[in-house]
């Protein structure tokens, strides 16, 4: 007797369905506002009317021309590269404490990972009261460690709030790439870092020769999700300095937030959203191609002979 | 150059006792085999010898340095070959070889002169710039061999190192391997499951069961004249035939063991030889190219004892399966074995 198939034998069909919901998401929520946003960035739209006119490249070129945007520019550089530096290390450093037994391992493990699950805003908010100007707890833990003479105005000097916020940020992402490099630690077989130790090998020339070079594609995993979370992220700055003092903090999506929401002007809003959009795909490219390299420079697996 | 001296040293992983108060004494210059079932603790020993594992009770010396407790591998001048070669992915053959090298902080010049000298002593020269990736299993084997080398260890650490290797290849690498260490003469400790290899490549072998070491000799020793019923079986293929005779003559409960190539038909030996003959029944014959297995049984204290009877291709009488003939076994081939122990009995 045979039987009709049956919807879970029908892998064409059910291969849709499945991945229905997740392409209506991306298409709807993230492709479209992003089409929209292109094409925005070469309109005269504002928020306050329906009018729409095409204006070629006059957006990019008043941006470019435009010293606060040159300013979040080079800020969204040092953020990014700056929070994904200390993210690097740390992580590194966090994965090398996590990789050995020691009591209490689980409960340190949760608390690692707490601010990745953390909501962004409330986060920030929670680091605003430890940048404060006045009650800044950073600064009399500091002073009560006698590191500190002085007093330190975190979030109103251009230069210590842009620390500020790579702090944060890598605070923010360090726990994923952590937990990233913990996973391509234990891909490294055992074998290999024995015989580093065999070989005479300390901890730092095993650090530095053996293991950070066999991690170099899961870290440029680790460093990709790391700049595109931190280039395209708007709380952390919206809420520490709202880009002040004096626009000198700003980055690219709170400036486009500002200038296209609240200054109305959507059309500039837009282009300076979309401007970082080219160079973020030649890193992702770049990144890519670094781990896929890597990877098959490393496999070292035993081929038929 | 150093010998190794390894006293009461113990391993336990919580409940289970890797390595079981072990003794040993590991002569300068010698090739010594560390053989055994996987279980059987002798990776654990020599990992412990390396300084990968700490021993939970005992001693190691290395030449005259006690080296249990906290000295490094790096200070104990050993140098090991792991099963899988553990060659570095991501470094070419020279990096290779060059890393415990660079580890040891010799000058850069120095490096590379050290390491063709040591690629030519293997055969590798031409394969330098290659990755890992790129070799076959012998030339990573060979690779593995050369940067444990490459500085001069006192003592040499194997660890299954030909057990990836094609069948093929095992030989003559096992050849490489004996000529190389007889060149060096650096004292070696080589771990195998596997009895051929142990046999053909050791001065004395070590054969462990359950952390604890059976018996320590010659390959010869050991095959001729085991110390119990566990070693008799697993040195030689196939095993030692034991089997419980009821023979009035001798103590009770008393096994006699024999040798598979010991047990012949009896016509194969002269009238007046002293021997002990079997009614053998044979069950299956088995041809072999170079030897003929015999596969049957022996009625002995009332029960069938199967026995396997190994034939060199140069008898060449005919054996029919199914019948029963006499087979023989050179009394001076008798080993005797108490049956309750497993211990050798003297008769």
């Amino acid at each position: 007797m045979t039987q009709r198939p049956r919807l879970a034998d029908r892998a064409d069909l059910l291969g849709g369905m499945m991945l229905a919901p997740a392409l209506v998401y991306v298409i709807v929520l993230v492709g479209g506002p992003f089409v929209v946003a292109i094409i925005l960035s070469f309109s005269t739209a504002t928020a306050g009317s329906l009018s729409f006119e095409w204006a070629g490249l006059r957006n990019y070129r008043a941006i470019l021309a435009d010293p606060i945007f040159l300013r979040a520019l080079r800020n969204t550089v040092i953020v990014t590269v700056g929070s994904q530096l200390l993210v690097v290390a740390l992580a590194t450093a966090a994965a090398q404490v996590f990789r050995a037994t020691f009591r209490g391992k689980p409960l340190a493990r949760f608390v690692l990972l707490l601010p990745w699950a953390v909501p962004v805003s409330l986060a920030a908010i929670a680091w605003t009261w430890i940048f404060d100007s006045t009650f800044s707890v950073l600064n009399w833990t500091l002073k009560v460690a006698g590191l500190l003479h002085g007093w330190l105005y975190w979030l109103g000097d251009p230069a210590l709030a842009l620390s500020a916020i790579i702090i944060v940020q890598a605070w923010r992402i360090f726990p994923f790439a952590t937990v990233i490099v913990l996973a391509g630690l234990s891909s490294i077989p055992s074998e290999i870092l024995e015989a580093a130790i065999a070989d005479g090998a300390g901890f730092w020339r095993r650090l530095f020769r053996i293991e950070l070079p066999l991690l170099t594609p899961v870290l440029a995993v680790a460093i990709l999700f790391g700049v595109v979370y931190t280039a395209t992220d708007l709380g952390v700055v919206y809420i520490l300095t709202g880009g002040g003092p004096a626009n000198t903090t700003h980055v690219l999506p709170t400036l486009a937030f500002q200038r296209g929401v609240l200054g109305a002007d959507l059309g500039q809003g837009a282009a300076i959203a979309v401007f970082l959009l080219p160079f973020l795909i030649l890193v992702a490219i770049a990144m890519l191609r670094l781990a896929r390299r890597t990877e098959i420079g490393g496999g070292g697996r035993d081929e038929p002979t | 150059m150093s010998s190794i001296e390894i006293r009461n040293l113990s391993k336990h992983f919580g409940e289970l006792h890797a390595v079981d108060g072990v003794d040993l004494s590991i002569h300068d210059g010698e090739f010594l085999v560390l053989l055994g079932s996987s279980g059987s603790g002798k990776t654990t020993l020599l990992r412990m010898i390396a300084g990968l594992e700490r021993p939970t009770a005992g001693e190691i010396y290395i030449g005259d340095e006690r080296v249990d407790g906290d000295v490094p591998p790096r200070a104990r001048g050993i140098a090991m070959v792991f099963q899988s070669y553990a060659l570095y992915p991501h470094l070419t053959v020279f990096g290779n070889i060059a890393f415990p090298l660079e580890a040891s902080r010799m000058p850069r010049a120095q490096i590379a002169e050290k390491v063709r000298w040591a690629a030519e002593l293997f055969g590798i020269t031409r394969y330098l710039d290659r990755y890992p990736r790129q070799l076959s299993g012998g030339e990573r084997q060979r690779v593995a061999l050369c940067r444990a080398l490459v500085r001069d260890p006192k003592v040499f650490l194997l660890d299954e190192p030909l057990a990836n290797l094609d069948a093929k290849l095992r030989n003559t690498a096992r050849d490489d391997l004996k000529r190389f260490q007889r060149d060096i003469h650096t004292t070696t400790v080589y771990v195998t499951h596997d009895q051929v290899e142990a046999m053909g490549l050791g001065d004395r072998i070590v054969v462990m069961e359950r952390g604890k070491i059976r018996q320590v000799g010659t390959p010869q020793d050991v095959y001729d004249d085991p110390v119990d019923t566990f070693v008799a079986t697993f040195v030689g293929q196939p095993p030692m035939n034991l089997l419980d005779s009821g023979d009035p003559s001798l103590p009770a409960r008393t096994l006699i063991g024999f040798r598979p190539e010991h047990f012949l038909p009896r016509q194969v030996f002269g009238a007046d030889e002293d021997v002990r003959t079997f009614q053998f029944a044979v069950r299956r014959v088995e041809f072999l190219g170079s030897d003929r297995y015999v596969y049957g049984t022996v009625a002995a204290a009332g029960r069938d004892e199967t026995i396997i009877a190994k034939l060199p291709g140069t008898i060449g009488l005919a054996i029919a399966e199914g019948a029963s003939q006499p087979f023989a076994v050179p009394r001076r081939a008798l080993r005797y074995f108490d049956a309750e122990t497993g211990l050798r009995r003297a008769l």
